[in-house]
C-alpha cells in the first residue's frame, strides 16, 4: 500500500529529525543542570547559544574548518560563563535580573558582530552525517539513530556522563553538596566559589556548543536571534526534568519531537492550526511542574549567593 | 570588626577586604553608584563597539540627536517609552516582592490581545464612540493581563511552581495565543495582522489637535503617556502610602517578619501578579490601541516586557523614577532603529542592566583598605 509506505516514510522522517532537533536542547540543558545543582540558576543561557552560533559560524566560515568553528564556540561560551560567574559568585547578583542581562548582552553582541564582519546571510557546508556502521543498515532505527552528525552523538553520550560525573564522583558530590547546602560543604573545606565557577564556565561552554550545532551543525546559516527562545526552553528542561540528565534528556526529546512534528504538518501542508501545537510544550512543562513540585526538590542552594559567616 | 583586622594581619602593606554594611549610606550614594554604573555600561558599551569595527562616540551622538534633537524625534522617543513605562512599573511591583515576575512579555501581549478582541470579535460595534470605546478597551487589557499574572502567582502560591520558569513559558504560550487568533481568526486577507482598528479605538494623539496648537502637527505621542504617567503615581501611592504597599514591601525585605505580623503572603502573592499583570496588561492595551491600531506579532512582542526588567532595576523600583528612566531607554530603542550596526541598542541595555546589578554590590557592601601600619 502506497500510503501506508508513506506514512512509515513519515513517521521515520519525524522521528529521525526529533532526535536531531534535541541537540542544542541538550547540550544547554545538561550544561544548564550542572550550574543549578550548584546553586546557580544562569538565565544568560539563550545570549550565551546565540554568540556561541555566531563564533563557531563566523570561524568554520572563514578558516573552512568546523572543529575550529567548535571550539570559538566554547571559548566565547567560557568567557562568557566567566563574566557570568564573577557576576553571580563575587558580586551576589539577583540571578534572574542579571540572566536577562546576559541574554540582551548576547542578543545584541551577535547580531552588532553579524552586521560588522558579514553583514549577508550566508550559509556554511556543516558537519555531514555519520553514518556507524551495521547500526546504520537497521531499517528504519538506522535511520532514526544511526545517520546523525557528530554533535547530535554528542548531545547524546553527554547524557550518561553528566549523570556518571554528578552521581558517582567526587566532583559530582561537590557540586551537589554546593547546592545543596554551601555552609557544610565550606566548612569541610570545598571552595563553594571554586566550583561553582566551575560550573557556570562548564555550562557557558556546553551553551556555545549548543549554538554552534545549530548554526553549522543543524541549519548551517547564522541569523538574527536565531535561537528565538531555545535557550530559555533549555533552562526550563532542567526543571521539567527534575535536575537529573536522563529526566531532562526526556523534556529535550518531548520538545524536539513537537517541533519536528509541527514542522512535518506544515511541509505535509496538513491544516491544522500550528499555534496551538506550539503552545502545548510551553503548557505542559508548567503542568509537569506542579505535578513533580512536591516529590522532586529543586537544589537548595539555587540561586542563594553564598556568603560565609565568619 | 578590629579582631577580624588582627587576625588578618599579613605581611603584604595593605589588604582589600569587602564587609556588609551595617549602617544605612548616604541618601546620595545610591544614586551616585547608579549614575556610576550607567557611565561604566557607557564605557564598556563604546570599547566592544570600536572593538567590532563602529565608532562609540559617533555612535552615541546619533543616539543623542536621533532621539532628542528635535520635538518631531521627542515626541517619538515619549511613544517608544509608553510602553516600557507601563511594563517596567509591572515588574517593579513584583520585584518589590522578590517575585521575580519575567513574564511581563507575555502580560503584555495578553493585554493588547484582550483589548484588540473588544475591537475585532467584535465585542463593541465600530460606531461606538471613543469616549467608551477606548475604556472598555483599557478593562479589557488590564483584566487579559491580570489573568495571565493570576496564571504564575496561583500556582506559586497553591504549589509553589518557580514563578521564573512559568512567567517565561507563559510568554511563549502568550505569543502563540496571539498568532493563532491573527493567522486563523481575524487575519486580513491572509496577511500576519488583524484589520485595522477603526479610529473610534485609536487612543487620542497630538497631531489631531494640530488645528488649534499648530505646535502638534505630525506629534504622535499618544494618550497612553498620560495613562502610564497617571499609573506610576497610584502605584506609588499604593507602595509607599498604603497598608497593601506596606505589607508588600515587608514581604519582600523580611517575609519571616511578615508572617509573624499575621500577613497572608500567598494571597499577596496572587494579588501582586495580577497587578503586575494588569500594569503590564495596559501597556499592550496602550501599545495596540495607541500607536499599532491592529493586532501584530512583530511591534508587539517586540521585548518591551524584557526592557521593563532592566528598567524597573534601574529606577531602583521607584515609580516615579520609571518614567525618566523609561525615556532613556525610549530614546536608546528609537535610536536603534537607524544606528548600524542594529545590535548596539540591545548589546548596551544588557551591559547596562549587568552594571546595575553588580552595582547594587557597592550598596550592600563596602570595601574596606587595611593599611599595614599599626
Amino acid at each position: 500500500m502506497i500510503s501506508e509506505l508513506f506514512s512509515v516514510t513519515v513517521l521515520i522522517g519525524i522521528l529521525a529529525s526529533g532526535i536531531r532537533l534535541a541537540t542544542p536542547y541538550l547540550y544547554a540543558s545538561i550544561g544548564e543542570t550542572f550550574g543549578q545543582r550548584s546553586g546557580v540558576l544562569n538565565l544568560g543561557v539563550e545570549g550565551q547559544m546565540l554568540l556561541g552560533a555566531f563564533a563557531a559560524f563566523f570561524v568554520a566560515l572563514t578558516t573552512g574548518n568546523l572543529w575550529f568553528g567548535v571550539l570559538a564556540a566554547m571559548i566565547v561560551g567560557a568567557l562568557m560563563g566567566l563574566l557570568m560567574a564573577f557576576v553571580t559568585v563575587n558580586l551576589h547578583a539577583q540571578q534572574g535580573i542579571s540572566g536577562i542581562g546576559f541574554y540582551l548582552f548576547g542578543l545584541g553582541m551577535s547580531d552588532l558582530l553579524f552586521q560588522k564582519l558579514m553583514g549577508t546571510v550566508e550559509t556554511v557546508k556543516g558537519f555531514p552525517p555519520l553514518k556507524i556502521p551495521f547500526l546504520s543498515n537497521i531499517p528504519g532505527v538506522g535511520e532514526i539513530f544511526f545517520n546523525q552528525n557528530i554533535l547530535v552523538y554528542g548531545a547524546y553520550l553527554l547524557v550518561p556522563a553528566a549523570w556518571f560525573v554528578l552521581n558517582k564522583t567526587t566532583l559530582g558530590l561537590k557540586i551537589r553538596s554546593v547546592g545543596e547546602n554551601p555552609d557544610a560543604a565550606d566548612s569541610l573545606g570545598v571552595s563553594v566559589a571554586r566550583v561553582r565557577y566551575f560550573t557556570i564556565i562548564l555550562g557557558g561552554v556546553l551553551s556555545g556548543i549548543a549554538g554552534a550545532s545549530l548554526s553549522i551543525a543543524l541549519l548551517n546559516v547564522f541569523q538574527q536571534n536565531m535561537t528565538s527562545g531555545l535557550g530559555f526552553i533549555a533552562v526550563a528542561l532542567v526543571y521539567f526534568g527534575g535536575w537529573r540528565p536522563w529526566g531532562v534528556l526526556g523534556g529535550a526529546l518531548l520538545f524536539s519531537m513537537v517541533n519536528s512534528l509541527q514542522l512535518w504538518i506544515q511541509v505535509l501542508g496538513i491544516p491544522i492550526p500550528s499555534d496551538i501545537a506550539v503552545m502545548m510544550p510551553y503548557v505542559l512543562t508548567i503542568l509537569v511542574l506542579v505535578a513533580t513540585v512536591s516529590r522532586v526538590r529543586a537544589p537548595t542552594a539555587l540561586t542563594r549567593p553564598f556568603e560565609r559567616e565568619d | 570588626m578590629a579582631e577580624s583586622t588582627a587576625l588578618n594581619k599579613k605581611r603584604s602593606p595593605f589588604r582589600i577586604r569587602v564587609e556588609p554594611r551595617l549602617s544605612e549610606p548616604p541618601a546620595w550614594y545610591p544614586a551616585a553608584v547608579t549614575f556610576a554604573a550607567l557611565i561604566v555600561a557607557l564605557i564598556l558599551g563604546g570599547v566592544l563597539i570600536s572593538f567590532a569595527g563602529g565608532d562609540p562616540i559617533r555612535s552615541y551622538q546619533h543616539i543623542a540627536k536621533a532621539s532628542f534633537g528635535d520635538i518631531g524625534v521627542l515626541s517619538d522617543t515619549i511613544v517608544k517609552a509608553t510602553p516600557i513605562i507601563l511594563a517596567a512599573l509591572a515588574c517593579s511591583v513584583a520585584f518589590r516582592m522578590k517575585l521575580w515576575n519575567i513574564g511581563a512579555e507575555g502580560q503584555f501581549i495578553m493585554g493588547a490581545f484582550g483589548a484588540s478582541a473588544i475591537v475585532l470579535a467584535p465585542v463593541l460595534p465600530a460606531e461606538t464612540p471613543r469616549i467608551i470605546f477606548i475604556p472598555v478597551m483599557i478593562i479589557a487589557g488590564m483584566a487579559a493581563g491580570a489573568v495571565w499574572g493570576f496564571i504564575p502567582g496561583y500556582l506559586k502560591a497553591k504549589f509553589n511552581v518557580n514563578e521564573i520558569i512559568s512567567t517565561l513559558m507563559l510568554n511563549y504560550v502568550a505569543v502563540a495565543w496571539m498568532n493563532f487568533w491573527i493567522f486563523g481568526v481575524w487575519t486580513e486577507g491572509g496577511f500576519q495582522m488583524s484589520p485595522k482598528f477603526p479610529q473610534t479605538a485609536w487612543l487620542p494623539r497630538l497631531l489631531e489637535y494640530a488645528k488649534t496648537f499648530p505646535a502638534f502637527r505630525g506629534l504622535t505621542t499618544h494618550l497612553g503617556l498620560v495613562i502610564g504617567i497617571v499609573a506610576a503615581v497610584i502605584l506609588w501611592f499604593i507602595i509607599f502610602r498604603s497598608r497593601w504597599g506596606y505589607e508588600i514591601r515587608l514581604i519582600g525585605d523580611n517575609p519571616h517578619a511578615a508572617q509573624y505580623a499575621g500577613i497572608n503572603i500567598k494571597q499577596n502573592i496572587i494579588w501582586v501578579m495580577m497587578l503586575s499583570g494588569a500594569l503590564a496588561g495596559l501597556g499592550g492595551m496602550s501599545e495596540v490601541s495607541g500607536v499599532v491600531h491592529r493586532l501584530q506579532t512583530a511591534p508587539l512582542a517586540a521585548g518591551y516586557g524584557f526592557t521593563g526588567i532592566i528598567v524597573a532595576w534601574l529606577a531602583k523600583l521607584n515609580p516615579l523614577v520609571i518614567i525618566v528612566a523609561s525615556i532613556l531607554f525610549g530614546a536608546l530603542i528609537l535610536a536603534g532603529r537607524e544606528i548600524q550596526p542594529s545590535g548596539v541598542p540591545k548589546m548596551i541595555q544588557g551591559i547596562i542592566l549587568v552594571c546595575l546589578i553588580a552595582s547594587d554590590f557597592m550598596l550592600r557592601y563596602r570595601i574596606v583598605i587595611d593599611r599595614g601600619e599599626e
